[in-house]
């Protein structure tokens, strides 16, 4: 008999953990529970968002709503929400991030159509960071690769951070007149300065602000503040005369949403960031939020004023992804790791 | 060196003063400093601020607290796996032993990164698994299971590459003498192999505890970095010191420095009592005028 009971035993515990796992998903009565999965800067502005949208949606719809975030590198994230990180939304850096999780099935081809602004709520551009009192006098773009100018941006190929300065380099040879050749030559000196090139961008603020390496450092204005107020005056920012417009696409993630019926908080929370309060918020956080009559970062102040490029300048993303960050792109062909 | 009785001139005590201040240089630069600026930048803000960036941040509560279950769940499974793979290998002789022996080494062998890695391609959404795994809604990956995964991974070999040795050196005579008296395969496990290997095989939880705790790298892969629900303590300490809040992360690296000082004495304790076991055996060996210096070199610590 007691063969036999255990046989039973281990058949009725291998249903019986199945079925535990398939009905624990629909019977959660608790608040509920969303995931956005986002890149590195954007800590700071989503638990400001989530509090405020939680608040939000429970006097709307009288639901607690539990936020959770994940943060890391753009690219980096893309991939673990392909590889099933349960994202509800991913609110990432680079429209090929979202792109590519929108190619694994996870997202319907329309994904950004559905927001305003071909679904970028908010935008930055990329500034320069710089130690006090600017001892290397670092202006506008060319200021760069004059004289013994150490740069820090991380590496494009798996930070969005890094993509973007890349491109704001390059585009802004272009836009000052050069040709391919000008802007291959300036972006290859660019690097040829750059001692360390670290896999996110919050890696890369460390190893600016916190190791002490470098004179300039390439980053969002948005992440630029944060490092600068957390410096306490040892930092300031420079805007050059122009720049990259930074783009980063929010989407719902349709497979999962449907799957955990979470799909009516998903789009509203996402809906939430063009709301007035939810734009100040941005604003608050140094994104410049999108639509007429941006709200200023703090009452009394002003955007400064930064002419700006966008992908366009530099190809549109397809072009650019293949062309400067693909497998023999001009990235490969230019950049040679530290030691040289 | 066998001149070291004649050699006590000056030179060689000038170089053997030498080398002993370059070793409490190299000591106190590269473990005790670092060690002790982690504990001075924890406690900046006093025993209170320490206490409210540990205790009051539900996020950091949360990573504690995963790290503790994580951990010996991952170490229990290794022991049962250790104790039972040290029993194979150093009592029976078979074809592919010794292949087996070098497979414990492979976790030792490979980055944690790749580990990581090789369990996303398994358990992950477009893994070999994945489409199974999400049929039954079991979360593998970027979950609690996953976790522990990486961290058995990693921690693998060390339970069963403390016990190959001392069970080795012990032999199976006692085992045997046993069974030739009638008792039972778990009488003698419990009674006879298990006393022998106590000590070897507390070492071996120790080491595989405090490794199992600090994992970073294996973990980082499979953790998706959910605050609050998949960030474990070292992945804890890496996100506050990049949310600029340099004294938390390093009040929750206390923590776990904190942890391996303890694990430090534990070990100390129980290497004393390795010690004192292979020089008993010794003792009987050499009274009772066998020899098995051989595989008593083995059972060192």
């Amino acid at each position: 008999m007691a063969p036999r009971l255990n046989r039973w035993l281990i058949a009725a515990i291998v249903v019986f953990g199945a079925a535990v796992g398939r009905v624990t998903q629909a019977a959660d009565a608790g608040p509920v529970e969303l995931l956005n999965v986002s890149y590195d800067p954007t800590r700071e502005l989503y638990r400001d968002i989530n509090d405020a949208f939680a608040k939000h949606y429970e006097q709307e719809h009288g639901r607690k709503v539990a936020i959770k975030q994940s943060h890391a590198a753009s690219g980096s994230q893309a991939r673990a929400v392909i590889d099933g990180l349960d994202a509800d939304v991913v609110t990432l850096a680079v429209w090929p991030d979202v792109e590519a999780v929108a190619k694994s099935g996870l997202l319907r081809g329309d994904w950004q159509r559905r927001y305003d602004n071909d679904s970028v709520p908010y935008h930055s551009v990329v500034v320069f960071v710089v130690r006090k009192g600017n001892p290397k006098g670092i202006k506008d773009w060319a200021d760069l690769v004059k004289g013994d100018v150490s740069i820090i941006t991380p590496n494009p190929k798996t930070s969005g951070n890094g993509k973007y300065s890349f491109l704001a380099a390059w585009g802004s040879a272009l836009a000052a007149g050069g040709s391919e050749d000008d802007a291959k030559t300036f972006v290859t000196e660019v690097y040829r300065r750059t001692p360390v090139l670290d896999t996110g961008a919050r890696a890369a603020t460390a190893t600016f602000s916190q190791k002490g390496i470098g004179d300039v450092h390439l980053t969002f204005e948005n992440e630029a503040h944060l490092e600068v107020d957390e410096a306490g005056g040892e930092l300031e920012i420079i805007y050059p005369t122009r720049s990259i417009r930074v783009d980063p696409p929010v989407a719902v993630v349709d497979e999962n949403v449907d799957r955990k019926a979470t799909r009516h908080v998903a789009e509203a929370y996402l809906g939430f960031l063009y709301t007035s309060e939810g734009r100040a918020i941005i604003a608050k956080h140094h994104y410049r939020p999108w639509g007429e009559n941006p709200p200023p970062p703090a009452a009394g102040e002003t955007w400064p004023a930064i002419e700006t490029f966008d992908i366009g300048k530099v190809g549109g993303w397809e072009v650019a992804m293949k062309k400067f960050f693909g497998e023999g792109g001009v990235f490969d062909a230019i950049y040679q790791p530290a030691g040289r | 060196m066998p001149t070291s009785r004649t050699a006590t001139i000056d030179p060689s005590k000038a170089v053997s003063a030498l080398l002993v201040a370059a070793a409490v240089a190299i000591v106190g630069l590269l473990i005790v400093v670092p060690l002790m600026s982690v504990f001075y930048e924890a406690f900046s803000g006093g025993v209170a601020g320490w206490w409210r960036a540990v205790a009051h941040d539900p996020d950091t509560r949360h990573a504690i607290w995963l790290s503790l279950t994580v951990a010996p769940v991952a170490v229990a499974i290794n022991t049962v796996f250790g104790v039972a793979a040290a029993w194979l290998v150093a009592r029976f002789r078979f074809p592919g032993r010794s292949l087996l022996i070098s497979f414990f080494d492979v976790p030792f062998a490979v980055s944690p990164v790749v580990a990581g890695l090789a369990l996303v391609l398994i358990f992950g959404r477009q893994g070999l698994l994945g489409p199974t795994l999400a049929w039954l809604h079991w979360k593998v990956i970027f979950a609690w299971p996953g976790l522990v995964l990486a961290t058995t991974f990693v921690t693998l070999p060390l339970v069963v590459r403390e016990l190959i040795p001392v069970m080795e050196s012990i032999g199976p005579d006692e085992e045997m003498a046993a069974v030739s008296l009638g008792a039972s395969g778990w009488q003698v496990f419990w009674q006879i192999t298990l006393p022998n290997i106590r000590w070897a095989l507390l070492h071996g939880i120790v080491l595989a505890n405090a490794r199992a705790m600090g994992e970073f790298g294996a973990v980082y892969v499979v953790s998706g970095h959910i605050a609050g629900a998949t960030d474990t303590m070292p992945l804890r300490v890496e996100k506050l010191f990049q949310e600029y809040r340099q004294p938390a992360s390093m009040a929750v690296a206390s923590v776990l420095a904190g942890l391996a000082l303890v694990t430090l004495v534990v070990k100390f304790v129980i290497e004393h009592r390795l010690e004192a076991e292979a020089r008993e055996l010794e003792l009987a060996r050499s009274t009772d005028g066998t020899t098995h210096d051989a595989t008593l070199e083995a059972a060192g610590p």
